[in-house]
């Protein structure tokens, strides 16, 4: 179902497409596919209300990457915000010095809590600590054998007492005996309980008080829904938590829980489970967990990736330069080396909405050898010709095309090609929103007609609007090109 | 003549078109079908019904001294309503969207909305019924099915119990062999029950302990017989495959076995309860959904599309961590308590 929804969002922003800043009107249909997104991953209602409060708050008014579409930039932000609130990465287990420290484990029925606590002590182990694990469970029949199973399995202690039916006191307990055992830190398991049994909520506090653990973890099903916002506000009240270790995510659930119990006890999220065996336990990294909640991670790779190739310092002062006319074969060079990098060409083009024709045609091409190809050229070139192309008379033409191995032709398509976009760029950073408009749309079509970019030409502005035949005209031809390219494949 | 010629062409070149349009259209039947049916007199008939059946409503409301209007306001509390009863967002949009359409503009009562969508809610979920399925000769299978923690275990202690207060001798059939003590947890339980257990150590095949169990039930003539299996996710296709290989040995020794196969989900558990009854139904074959730990603030609200997606009925609920905790599902019930607005 949720495939759907980047193509959901491409539709709600096609009519605004090309405007320069994100406006609340522009952001509505955006705000409200990921909203429904979040209410789909278990995000609790009101935790959802917040969050996109938050973030109509925080995209308000950002410029649109030139190379982005509103919607990408949106949920680039949405996707930005979410890693924000889900951070930061804190997977340490501070271990006092010395001493014994004690760590207790807490959550709903089923949550997870023996399991994990059989992982938790396999990572101590594997970070040269002495675990030591006190079964608290009272209530379910066979938690203790199972804790007691576990121990063996990792080769841990366990203290039990069949006979003793106080958690208090079996806590105090087992954690007196790992202190005479040399053990520097207890895990301990704590029984299942619905937040709204008050009886045993008390008990939890009780332990709480009396055993005075120095981390308190609470474990959550990553499978939650609504309700994991009650519970988790339930559990923080009672025992000011530590940590969150949220499991059961090798399966397929969203995980939306996790944004609620974050945003309820604020307190980081530790580990993941991510399987049934006791090494699966992974360090909580939240931009992994923000794409799975948002699953748009398509849109949200776009995004980042045109944010990556070119940074904002960098674009102004590409902007500037290309304004300013002074867009040289330098400069080109360094945009085509950011793009170079293998298959990001075809990837990011793949991923551009709307773009899908052009990526079936590049499919069969070699774009990234074409790109070393010209990459090569202008590295045979002098700085002088670099600046200036028009230097380049044949005699040079043939040296360059020598020096990178390339037929002379290719130079020739090479500085042609340049000489046709050097005020096409010029135009996109200097001139009005119209120009740029215009610009970006012919940019589109010619490409779509010709990826090699071979057959653009360039037409600054006039003033002049096309009447509707011309129009029609204009779009006979370019799907008259289309079919050529079809037929020469 | 003439006259009747014309008016009969009309009327023949009138209602293919009617026909025509209303294809078209499905949705809005009522002036079109009236059209084709009774010609122009029924279609404005039709419409004037319509209108007065409107004004009716609004002056009725009109002189309410009480009651909300159904604006933005009013449709968005009751989508956080809906939302925060778990029956998921796409859902929770459609009957808010449809509540909108019909009461717009209109004064009601905010709960009078609330047991209407909770009438429709019961009654969509009372079908099916909630009758354990019993063999009409010899032992009844029961296969118990269902992801890790969602509390398997529990329910089928609780079941077993119920039984044997019917008078009922049960076998259990410890089929989680995965999970540390999970054996051992069920054990405890027919002890405590009193009712009979094949086990297997742990790591063996739970395909042998369902042979095993359905072999001596049907050979000692058990009259009921159910099934543990280890918890897993429906995303993990080589433990599917092996519920597919339960269900097939146990229906070695007694045919027509399972009888049952009951989806034990968790009240907590949100949307992907509804890829949980997908994945469970595809391999074992889901007769019905026990719900599990509903006495918590939960509500549990997802087996509403998973009720309509795949018509499977809720037969059980879970109430407690004791043995009489486990009740028989009842629909009229769980509607009213699902849309109960909550504190938070």
């Amino acid at each position: 179902m949720f495939e759907s929804l980047s193509e959901g969002l491409q539709s709600a922003f096609k009519s605004i497409r090309g405007k320069g800043k994100l406006t609340e009107a522009n952001m509505r249909q955006g705000l409200q596919m990921v909203e429904q997104a979040l209410l789909e991953a278990d995000v609790s209602y009101s935790v959802v209300q917040d969050f996109m409060d938050h973030v109509s708050e925080q995209a308000l008014g950002q410029k649109v990457l030139l190379a982005l579409k509103p919607e990408e930039e949106l949920v680039r932000i949405v996707h930005q915000q979410l890693v924000e609130i889900l951070g930061p990465v804190d997977f340490s287990i501070p271990l006092k010095q010395d001493e014994v420290t004690i760590l207790m484990m807490c959550g709903l029925q089923g949550s997870g809590k023996t399991t994990t606590c059989g992982k938790l002590a396999q990572l101590l182990k594997e970070q040269k600590a002495r675990p030591f694990l006190v079964a608290a469970d009272l209530q379910r029949p066979a938690a203790i054998e199972q804790l007691k199973t576990l121990g063996r399995q990792l080769d841990v202690p366990v203290y039990s007492d069949l006979e003793n039916k106080n958690p208090v006191e079996v806590c105090r307990a087992g954690v007196a005996q790992a202190k005479s055992q040399g053990a520097n830190i207890v895990i301990l398991d704590t029984a299942g309980r619905l937040a709204i049994d008050e009886e045993l909520m008390q008990q939890l506090s009780q332990i709480d008080r009396k055993v005075n653990p120095d981390q308190v973890f609470l474990v959550v099903d990553g499978m939650t829904g609504q309700d994991a916002v009650n519970s988790a506000a339930a559990f923080n009240e009672a025992l000011e938590l530590d940590g969150v270790i949220m499991t059961k995510l090798d399966g397929d659930a969203r995980g939306g829980a996790l944004l609620s119990v974050k945003h309820v006890t604020q307190v980081p999220i530790k580990f993941i489970g991510t399987g049934e065996h006791l090494d699966a336990l992974e360090p909580f990294r939240p931009e992994g967990m923000a794409g799975r909640i948002l699953e748009m991670g398509d849109i949200v790779a776009v995004a980042q990736e045109a944010h990556r190739i070119i940074d904002d310092q960098e674009r102004e002062k590409l902007e500037a330069k290309m304004a300013s006319g002074n867009f040289t074969l330098q400069e080109f060079r360094g945009i085509l080396e950011k793009i170079s990098k293998p298959g990001l060409m075809q990837k990011m083009i793949g991923l551009m909405p709307g773009m899908g024709d052009l990526r079936k045609m590049m499919e069969g091409e070699d774009t990234d050898r074409e790109m070393r190809k010209m990459l090569g050229m202008i590295d045979s070139m002098t700085p002088a010709e670099r600046r200036n192309p028009k230097l380049i008379d044949t005699t040079r033409r043939n040296r360059i095309a020598k020096g990178s191995g390339v037929a002379p032709s290719l130079v020739t398509g090479l500085i042609k090609q340049f000489s046709m976009m050097a005020p096409m760029m010029q135009m996109a950073a200097g001139g009005g929103m119209k120009d740029r408009m215009a610009m970006m749309q012919q940019m589109q079509n010619s490409m779509l007609g010709d990826p090699s970019m071979a057959g653009m030409k360039v037409k600054k502005g006039t003033g002049k609007r096309l009447s509707p035949k011309e129009r029609q005209k204009m779009q006979k031809e370019r799907q008259k090109q289309l079919r050529k390219m079809k037929r020469k494949r | 003549m003439a006259f009747w010629n014309k008016k009969n062409k009309n009327e023949d070149t009138g209602a293919p078109e009617a026909a025509k349009s209303s294809a078209g259209t499905p949705a809005e039947n009522s002036p079109e079908s009236a059209k084709k049916s009774g010609g122009i007199f029924a279609s404005v008939k039709a419409a004037l019904q319509k209108t007065s059946r409107a004004l009716n409503t609004d002056i009725r409301d009109v002189f309410k001294s009480q009651g909300e209007l159904v604006d933005d306001e009013f449709l968005k509390r009751l989508f956080a309503v809906l939302v925060k009863s778990d029956m998921g967002g796409a859902m929770a949009a459609q009957v808010r969207d449809r509540i909108g359409n019909e009461y717009r503009a209109r004064k009601v009562e905010f709960q009078d909305i609330l047991d209407v969508i909770a009438d429709e809610i019961g009654q969509t979920l009372a079908q099916g019924g909630t009758e354990i399925h019993m063999a009409e000769e010899g032992p009844t299978v029961i296969l118990v099915v269902g992801v890790n923690g969602s509390g398997k275990t529990t329910s089928i202690a609780k079941l077993a119990y119920r039984f044997t207060q019917q008078g009922k001798r049960v076998l259990l059939g410890a089929g989680d062999t995965f999970r540390a003590a999970a054996v051992e947890q069920l054990t405890i339980w027919s002890q405590r029950i009193g009712c009979d257990i094949v086990t297997a150590d742990a790591g063996a095949d739970p395909g042998v302990v369902a042979f095993k169990a359905t072999q001596k039930a049907r050979d000692e003539n058990y009259d009921v017989c159910i099934m543990d299996t280890a918890g897993r996710l429906q995303t993990q296709s080589n433990l599917m495959q092996e519920l597919e290989k339960i269900r097939r040995v146990i229906g070695k020794h007694i045919p027509e076995a399972p009888h049952e196969v009951l989806l034990v989900l968790d009240a907590t558990a949100g949307q992907n309860a509804i890829s949980q009854a997908k994945g469970f139904s595809d391999a074992a074959g889901c007769t019905g959904i026990v719900l599990a730990k509903i006495d918590g603030s939960a509500k549990g609200g997802v087996i509403v599309p998973i009720r309509q997606q795949f018509e499977l009925p809720v037969k059980l609920v879970g109430l407690g961590e004791q043995l009489e905790d486990m009740a028989e599902f009842d629909p009229e019930m769980f509607a009213k308590a699902l849309l109960a607005e909550s504190k938070s």
